[in-house]
């Protein structure tokens, strides 16, 4: 980074990575998105409410969400084995865990929700990136909702706090904090941290993350504006 | 039916008591459970400890071995943190392939004792890129009572300081044992997780399985000696405000430095 605070990629510190969203790009899913965040390609496919297999997974109370994020093969540098990993299966919780207080699913009990979402290229933030396209493919599936989902990280690189790590600066940085806000009702669904921060930190390296969810969430109502009212689909 | 009317009332009883800064259990919002630790219950392995926090209680084994370094990090040894929730420990385990707490469980605790850097893994190399010594370290809860994250946490960090690490020699091309050599491990700080819960909107330390059935949402911090935060996870269906988080991260820093204490006197 250098001195005036411009990183290895051209961006300030403040500064996300170039983010755009297409909604309902899949044709058999009921809802779906596709997003590129920086280098980060991601597909997310929204399935359901639907019968649930396994029957004994169904909730007769509610309906249930089921989450899985995966890599393709061809998505990083070395050939990535294209059985889930330990990472992801972690991954497919958390995102799981960030968008469940977003849905309301009560009224549809015995059914399940099931959000896919491939990694076609990853560049550092991909959960993120996920998180960001499985929310938006919910809103395109009809899914009832309390509230979007957006997700940023924010990390310490060279001694800053820094706006959505990318994954150059990953392999230097000193932390990174993945963070998903539901942005009308202020509350946090997704947080992770890797790396020492001191308690002040903390809570700048947060606040910055919660800016920068603010700014993909502009972005994701964009995206769902643009399909819904702009082009008269509906 | 009856399971979601018996929840209800579970988290009815349990808000009711909260109100009066009171938990099911007696103990205050802040308060863990009593800890106990034993170091070197098995003596095959280099290091271990018994861990109970209340009625949780995890066997952690550590084993140190030669082996070769990860390709991109050929100046390091290897560190390898794992755990497993024995069918032993709880009526709905069964045996197979982790689930995705279990996965979450293990990853959790791996990247607290990772991120604070407890271990100096650079003195573990043997020769550079291509011959390190590796540190294993296995934790098995064996009764399972809520809060494993805390659990499997401390008895791994009390696992290896109880550890003696053997001397390894390159001869002949191979890394050999020295007889009779050891030395304590190269421990750079002590790394303690605090785990909470949020109940409605109260915060409370170390969960007990009736509390996290309850829970609206969790999160696990782990700092380190220097009072940084150095990892944190957070789970469960629902979110934290930021004051919450900020609460939380105060208590973490509180909470974790009267159980650092107890490590210090392992040392």
């Amino acid at each position: 980074m250098t001195e005036d605070g411009i990183r290895c990629d051209g961006r300030r510190v403040d500064q996300l990575r170039n983010i755009s969203i297409k909604v309902g790009v899949l044709k058999n899913a009921n809802g779906s998105a596709y997003i590129e965040f920086g280098k980060n390609k991601i597909l997310a496919g929204v399935f359901g409410p639907r019968d649930v297999h396994p029957k004994h997974m169904a909730d007769q109370d509610t309906g249930i969400l089921r989450c899985r994020y995966h890599m393709s093969p061809f998505s990083v540098t070395e050939r990535k084995n294209p059985a889930p990993s330990r990472r992801e299966i972690e991954i497919s919780k958390v995102l799981k865990e960030a968008l469940q207080p977003a849905l309301i699913l009560k009224d549809f009990p015995r059914t399940v929700v099931d959000v896919f979402v491939e990694v076609l290229q990853a560049d550092g933030g991909s959960r993120c990136a996920a998180l960001d396209a499985a929310a938006v493919a919910l809103a395109d599936a009809g899914i009832p909702m309390r509230d979007m989902v957006s997700a940023c990280a924010a990390g310490k690189v060279a001694d800053r706090i820094v706006l959505d790590v990318n994954n150059e600066e990953d392999q230097e940085g000193q932390a990174d904090m993945p963070v998903a806000i539901m942005p009308n009702m202020g509350k946090v669904t997704l947080m992770q941290l890797d790396g020492i921060l001191t308690p002040e930190e903390y809570k700048t390296c947060l606040q910055t993350a919660i800016a920068g969810c603010r700014t993909v969430y502009e972005v994701q109502r964009r995206a769902l504006v643009e399909k819904y009212f702009e082009s008269g689909a509906h | 039916m009856t399971s979601a009317i018996l929840d209800k009332l579970r988290t009815d009883k349990m808000l009711d008591l909260l109100k009066q800064g009171r938990r099911l259990d007696g103990r205050a919002l802040e308060e863990m459970r009593p800890l106990e630790i034993e170091t070197g219950v098995i003596p095959k392995a280099n290091g271990s400890a018994r861990v109970r926090l209340g009625n949780t209680e995890v066997i952690t084994g550590v084993k140190v071995q030669p082996d070769k370094p990860f390709p991109d990090l050929g100046d390091k040894g290897i560190l390898i943190c794992t755990a497993e929730i024995l069918p032993l420990a709880d009526p709905h385990v069964e045996p197979g392939p982790p689930n995705e707490d279990v996965i979450e469980l293990a990853r959790v605790v791996d990247r607290g004792i990772r991120e604070t850097e407890m271990i100096d893994l650079h003195q573990l190399v043997l020769v550079e890129n291509k011959s390190v010594v590796g540190i294993f370290i296995d934790s098995s809860v064996i009764d399972s009572a809520g809060n494993l994250f805390d659990a499997c946490s401390y008895a791994s960090v009390a696992a290896v300081l109880s550890s003696t690490i053997p001397k390894y020699e390159i001869k002949d091309d191979a890394p050999t044992l020295v007889e009779g050599v050891t030395s304590k491990p190269p421990v750079k700080t002590l790394p303690v997780s605090v785990t909470m819960a949020r109940i409605g909107d109260y915060i409370i330390v170390d969960p007990t399985k009736d509390e996290e059935a309850c829970m609206d949402a969790r999160i696990t911090i782990t700092t380190n000696s220097q009072g940084n935060i150095c990892a944190l996870q957070k789970g469960g269906e629902n979110g934290f405000t930021v004051e919450q988080l900020l609460k939380c991260s105060e208590l973490a820093l509180s909470v974790g430095t009267k159980i650092r204490k107890r490590f210090e006197q392992l040392m």
